[in-house]
């Protein structure tokens, strides 16, 4: 084991796969020359040369586009989005064009493409730049979606995106990415759908993707010391495909239910998981179950009102001790 | 094709019969064989009469949804794909019928795929807009204007990397040339000298709203866009079959030799409307046009006059093919009646990869989500 950033992580992936599958391609804004908008691709161009790592210009919609063209020939684009908030400009190549091929064709055609990049808020970049689409991502069938939180599940689910012949978008954090973490220096890979965890506890499920897991871990350590409540933290880790028997297993040992993320509440991640939660464990629940999302606006520039608007310990301990 | 002047070539003053005489002594058609003169007859006259048959089943009620039809284009699809070669590949928009018969597609599986039925080319999942066969390097039939733009430039991306030595012919219509994909298509294309020929096939209206109600552009024509790119461009007569292939071989031959992109504007007419559900289509424009077109400019009628002077046919040999083109249309018309709708199981099949190959899955978890 080695302790590495989360950008690191993902670095490391990305090399892996470009040494082992020649057909691997990283394709972005600024990740050749510039070594990366947020530096995950470092040196890569250094390393692997300008057939492997490509500068596009700022055209979402053609880069991403021409990737999912290409990856119907059989190779394998690793597109970066500088940010997810400007998959919205690529909109009709990230759902129509990749979701939509393969059953179109009926099955004849696959896209193995990765869409990756950050999709998070916090950072005082206002409305435009801090979308979290992972909710619209899972809502399409023919795509699949991972929210990373950790180093060591940064780099086992890029692997595994890029390994994969489905379109896999991956949504990491530049909250994250200076984060580090233990990763094993041998190889390893982690499935898609396989959640993960990340503390046991017997009083409450905190069932979260992306940096709201911290936020959760932060909370439970508090909840112990300070009320004595052991809270379990469950990393979804993968949105689509979902572990649902790791979600509904944790619910029934515990009986109850805290749904954190970033994503607006309507429509967001949680709402299927609070469905999932009553369909499979109605007869486990001791309480409602219970929500945190950020507050229902666009994201709000002022840095103190970002920080209420988002997920926070305190905000999801209030919402336990409801309950429990 | 030239780039000269574009109302020299859509005025169409001089009698077609001496333009098609004139284009078959150009390089890329001098050496065809009879064969292959009366080849591209019959396959054009394979598309007409399956489109014919089509229109019909539409309006017995078979088919639902949108029907573009191709009608009075077809020199396009047949004079580009006759020049495809292994490594040459096309995608096209919503219109991609008869691209899909040129390239070998049968009748019976294009039109099952109409009707819906498990026999089609998508096996009924995709319809009217979203052929496809990659096994023909048939990339569909895609249905939003100007999203295959991109993915013509990445099948030309593809070849490239792998160092293939080929070309992708990526069609349009005039009505996609104002979207921003394909704007951004044409960007990168040239910035990588990737080798795709975009195709614009200007039938004059994008749905009822005429070119010149909907583009702004130079005289000297839409594909004079590309010198903002600083790509090859030119302007080709889609009523002569030869000039669609002078002028299409001419920018593949730069794409595959020298990795060069090109976009043309081959100037064509559809005689239907946009869709059959486009039953306002005589109110945007004149009767009179349409028949103008249809006597005067018909590409089939003017190849036909051309093999009739050239005698490469009789009027029996033609009045044989087209027979023979009927028939089988009619067929595939009852073939697609006679065959089954998909089972219901098919809906939540080929929507991934990996849950068609379960022996090679990874994934672990939900992947569908009602129940």
């Amino acid at each position: 084991m080695s302790e590495i950033s989360y950008r690191q992580a993902l670095k490391d992936a990305m090399i892996e796969e470009l040494e082992q599958d020649e057909n691997v391609v990283i394709i972005g804004e600024e990740v050749a020359q510039y070594n990366g908008a947020y530096k995950v691709t470092e040196g890569l161009l250094a390393q692997f040369g300008p057939k492997r790592i490509v500068d596009a210009p700022i055209s979402e919609a053609g880069f991403i586009g021409m990737g999912i063209g290409a990856s119907m020939l059989g190779i394998r684009p690793v597109m970066e989005l500088m940010f997810w908030s400007f998959a919205y400009v690529a909109w009709d190549q990230i759902i129509n064009n990749a979701a939509s091929v393969r059953y179109m064709s009926g099955g004849k055609i696959n896209v193995p493409i990765v869409i990756r990049g950050p999709a998070n808020g916090g950072t005082g970049v206002g409305a435009t730049h801090s979308h979290t689409p992972e909710n619209f991502i899972a809502n399409t069938p023919g795509l699949k979606v991972v929210c990373p939180t950790t180093p060591y599940d940064a780099k086992g689910l890029l692997k595994a995106a890029i390994r994969d012949n489905d379109p896999v978008y991956v949504m990491e954090s530049t909250i994250l990415y200076n984060n580090v973490g233990e990763v094993p220096e041998e190889e390893y890979v982690i499935p898609l759908g396989k959640a993960d965890v990340k503390r046991e506890g017997t009083d409450v499920s905190l069932i979260a993707h992306g940096p709201s897991v911290l936020v959760c871990l932060e909370a439970a350590e508090i909840l112990k010391s300070e009320h004595g409540i052991d809270a379990e933290v469950v990393d979804l880790r993968s949105i689509r495909p979902l572990d649902e028997q790791t979600i509904v297993d944790s619910v029934k040992k515990t009986s109850r239910a805290v749904l954190v993320e970033e994503n607006k509440p309507f429509c967001g991640v949680d709402a299927q998981i609070a469905y999932l939660i009553q369909n499979q464990a109605f007869d486990y629940l001791d309480a409602p179950v219970q929500r945190v999302s950020a507050i229902d606006a666009p994201a709000v520039y002022s840095p103190p009102l970002e920080k209420i608007q988002l997920p926070k310990s305190d905000v999801v301990i209030k919402k336990i001790l409801e309950i429990c | 094709m030239t780039k000269s002047s574009v109302s020299e070539n859509t005025k169409r003053q001089k009698p077609a019969k001496a333009i098609l005489a004139k284009d078959a002594k150009s390089p890329a058609n001098a050496n065809l064989s009879s064969d292959e003169l009366i080849d591209f007859y019959s396959e054009m006259i394979r598309i007409r009469r399956f489109e014919e048959r089509s229109l019909r089943a539409y309006q017995q009620g078979r088919i639902a949804g949108f029907l573009h039809l191709y009608i009075g284009q077809e020199s396009i699809a047949v004079g580009c794909i006759s020049l495809m070669e292994e490594n040459d590949h096309v995608i096209t928009a919503y219109r991609d019928h008869g691209h899909a018969l040129a390239v070998g597609m049968s009748m019976n599986e294009c039109m099952a795929e109409l009707f819906g039925k498990s026999t089609g080319c998508s096996k009924g999942k995709g319809g009217s807009m979203h052929y496809f066969d990659p096994s023909k390097n048939y990339w569909g039939g895609h249905g939003i204007v100007a999203g295959q733009t991109p993915l013509g430039a990445g099948l030309a991306y593809g070849l490239k990397y792998q160092n293939k030595k080929g070309c992708a012919l990526c069609f349009l219509g005039d009505g996609a040339i104002n979207q921003g994909a394909f704007h951004e298509s044409l960007n990168i294309a040239s910035l990588w000298n990737l080798p795709v020929v975009y195709i614009i096939e200007n039938n004059g209206y994008s749905m009822g709203t005429s070119q010149e109600r909907s583009s702004m552009h130079p005289d000297l024509g839409l594909a004079a866009r590309a010198e903002g790119y600083s790509m090859n461009w030119g302007h080709i007569n889609g009523e002569s079959i030869f000039d669609v292939r002078e002028g299409v071989k001419n920018a593949m031959d730069l794409a595959r030799e020298e990795s060069k992109p090109s976009l043309l504007e081959i100037h064509t007419y559809r005689y239907q409307g946009h869709s059959i559900a486009d039953a306002n289509h005589k109110k945007y424009r004149t009767k009179e046009e349409i028949d103008d077109y249809r006597k005067n400019h018909d590409p089939l009628l003017l190849y036909r006059d051309y093999l009739v002077d050239a005698e490469l046919l009789t009027e029996k040999g033609l009045k044989e093919i087209d027979q023979a083109a009927k028939t089988e249309a009619e067929e595939s018309a009852k073939f697609a009646d006679e065959s089954p709708f998909p089972p219901e199981s098919d809906i939540l099949k080929d929507v991934y990869w990996e849950e068609d190959n379960p022996d090679q899955k990874l994934s672990e978890g939900r992947i569908f989500f009602n129940d």
